[in-house]
């Protein structure tokens, strides 16, 4: 175990340590030590007004497409999964086969039809051609529905009905808060595939005034090895940084619940 | 096509069949309520595609007059006698043979580390095992290139270490190795966490039978954990089937520090995207990410039967 921290972790610290470094410093001293001088509060200044503070547009755009497609795809997959868990109704099986083969497909096959699809509607180069398709998530649909058998009791739901409530209010105000810790865990992984989606923004988007955080530094990156370039290496690493940071401080701060949710609702037997 | 998009066309209005043994749940249409929202938006970016796909597969470019003719099933021809697409799809079944059993073997061996109690600090180890899968793989591999680098990476020490380049990671040889690398330090953490997750369910009696009969901890292991989490397994394998075939990012970023070792045709994918936008025969791509979609859910779909054959 001690070997594979290591190995997870060199990696992480050299990208921390390089983010601390001058460009001259980066060029010059071993990739694991610190600089002469620690420039960190220095890049991340340089990285937000770079180019005309084009990286805090990339950063708001991440946002955007983080907050639509990822809250909608979530609530799109809890609401199915609970339908497909809870209810019988014809069709249910021709949906379950549907989706499972949606799994095995993969989703860049999908990628240059959509974006033809999408640009006779007109919709590339816009946000909703990154929005939409984040908004469905079948592994998020699938985990919603295990964990649904596991945690939500169908006497639970049959005492409501006698009540009189109807379907949706057992569903707001019963289903979702048994649900919490699945959702989390959906959330999550819906966010962290919408955050760090890239080859979808880059087949969509040719504005990079709406790049997410991952194209725009992939062009940041391109830049400084093109012909007659100007490298700015100490920003890619920074920028980098800046793009790991919220992600890593969510699973931290929500591991209690999303940890639960997968177990609970994991690939049981 | 129309035996996947039928059932879902299929009117949610007709006469609900009497009641069969459903236990406690009702036959009940209200499901369609939730369901629906899940199915147009899938029907829109799933389906459509698909459906999309095929119908341009059936056309070429005119050369010299514009607009498109119908070719029937000559794409297809075309692409099963095309040298460069086999040559990369025999590249990242390579890396599919090599990478994927050593990804999830890791991802095995961790699991079961941080399972059995004798592991302190288990949690912290689960964390950040797991850690490199909240990292973009632009990052990942914006971070492994500038690593393998030799002008400001750890490659480069190494090398003035031992006073010699003896490492070149981003070197023809080196190229697919190095890519294999990178994938494997992005999801061990995440196929670690479906075994492990997996294993936490296993029901504690088949432990303590297990003690009873004297099984040690190895034996326990053989004979306890590793049936327990067989679909577990079967779920990461196919999983990790579909990224390989699917490999794009990780060599199309590193390009830009590798020119010479990836070619635009270097992973199906890759040669898929270049068709498209760097030479507008979207017929012929979206011919060539059809042909891949098939293979790789052929093979997806062999793998689960074999899988569960093994499980009867």
């Amino acid at each position: 175990m001690a070997v594979y921290l290591v190995y997870t972790l060199v990696p992480l610290a050299w990208l921390l340590i390089s983010a601390t470094k001058t460009q001259q410093d980066l060029l010059s001293t071993s990739g694991l030590a610190f600089g002469g001088t620690f420039a960190l509060f220095d890049n991340i200044g340089q990285t937000f007004t770079h180019d005309n503070g084009i990286f805090l547009r990339w950063l708001g755009n991440t946002l955007l497409y983080v907050v639509v497609g990822a809250g909608g795809a979530t609530a799109l997959a809890t609401a199915a999964g609970y339908g497909l868990a809870k209810y019988r109704f014809r069709g249910r099986r021709a949906v379950f086969a549907v989706l499972l083969g949606a799994i095995a497909i993969p989703g860049t096959a999908l990628a240059v039809p959509t974006f033809l699809m999408f640009s006779n509607l007109g919709l590339t180069n816009t946000p909703w051609a990154i929005i939409i398709p984040s908004l469905v998530s079948p592994f998020g649909l699938y985990l919603v529905w295990t964990y649904t058998t596991e945690a939500v009791p169908d006497e639970l739901l049959e005492a409501a009905r006698i009540d009189g409530a109807g379907e949706l209010r057992i569903f707001f105000t019963v289903t979702l808060r048994l649900l919490a810790p699945g959702v989390v865990t959906v959330a999550l992984f819906a966010v962290v595939s919408t955050w760090n989606n890239y080859f979808l923004p880059l087949i969509m988007l040719s504005e990079p005034d709406w790049y997410p955080l991952t194209v725009g530094l992939n062009q940041w990156s391109a830049q400084a090895s093109g012909v007659g370039a100007q490298p700015i290496y100490h920003l890619v690493i920074t920028g980098s940084v800046v793009t790991i940071v919220p992600l890593v401080i969510a699973f931290l701060l929500l591991q209690r619940f999303w940890q639960s949710g997968l177990t609970a609702g994991s690939v049981k037997q | 096509m129309t035996s996947i998009s039928a059932p879902v066309e299929a009117p949610p209005a007709r006469p609900v069949r009497p009641t069969r043994d459903v236990g406690r749940l009702r036959v009940d249409r209200k499901g369609w309520l939730f369901v629906a929202p899940f199915l147009v938006v899938f029907a829109l970016v799933f389906l459509a595609p698909i459906a999309y796909a095929v119908w341009l597969s059936l056309f070429r470019e005119q050369v010299f007059f514009g607009g498109t003719e119908f070719v029937g099933l000559a794409n297809y021809a075309a692409v099963l006698g095309d040298g460069k697409f086999w040559e990369s799809f025999l590249r990242v079944l390579l890396f599919l043979v090599v990478q994927v059993p050593v990804m999830l073997g890791l991802a095995l061996v961790a699991a079961l580390a941080i399972d059995s109690a004798r592991l302190h600090a288990a949690g912290f180890f689960r964390i950040v095992v797991f850690l490199p899968y909240a990292v973009p793989a632009v990052v990942a591999t914006l971070m492994w290139g500038f690593i393998y680098g030799d002008s400001f990476g750890l490659a480069a020490d190494l090398n003035r270490l031992l006073g010699d380049d003896v490492v070149s990671p981003l070197s023809g040889d080196w190229i697919l190795l190095s890519i294999g690398n990178i994938v494997t330090w992005e999801f061990v953490g995440y196929n670690m966490l479906i075994l492990y997750s997996a294993l936490k369910v296993v029901p504690n009696d088949l432990y303590e039978a297990a003690a009873i009969d004297g099984a040690g901890a190895f034996r326990t292991i053989l004979s306890v954990k590793l049936p327990a989490i067989r679909g577990a397994v079967m779920i990461a394998t196919i999983f990790s089937i579909i990224g390989s075939f699917q490999l794009f990012n990780e060599p199309n970023i590193l390009r830009s520090l590798a020119p010479n070792a990836i070619s635009t045709f270097y992973t199906p994918n890759m040669y898929a995207y270049n068709l498209s936008f760097g030479g507008q025969q979207y017929n012929y791509s979206a011919t060539v990410a059809i042909v891949m979609g098939v293979i790789t859910a052929i093979i997806a779909y062999v793998v689960q039967l074999r899988g569960s054959r093994k499980g009867a």
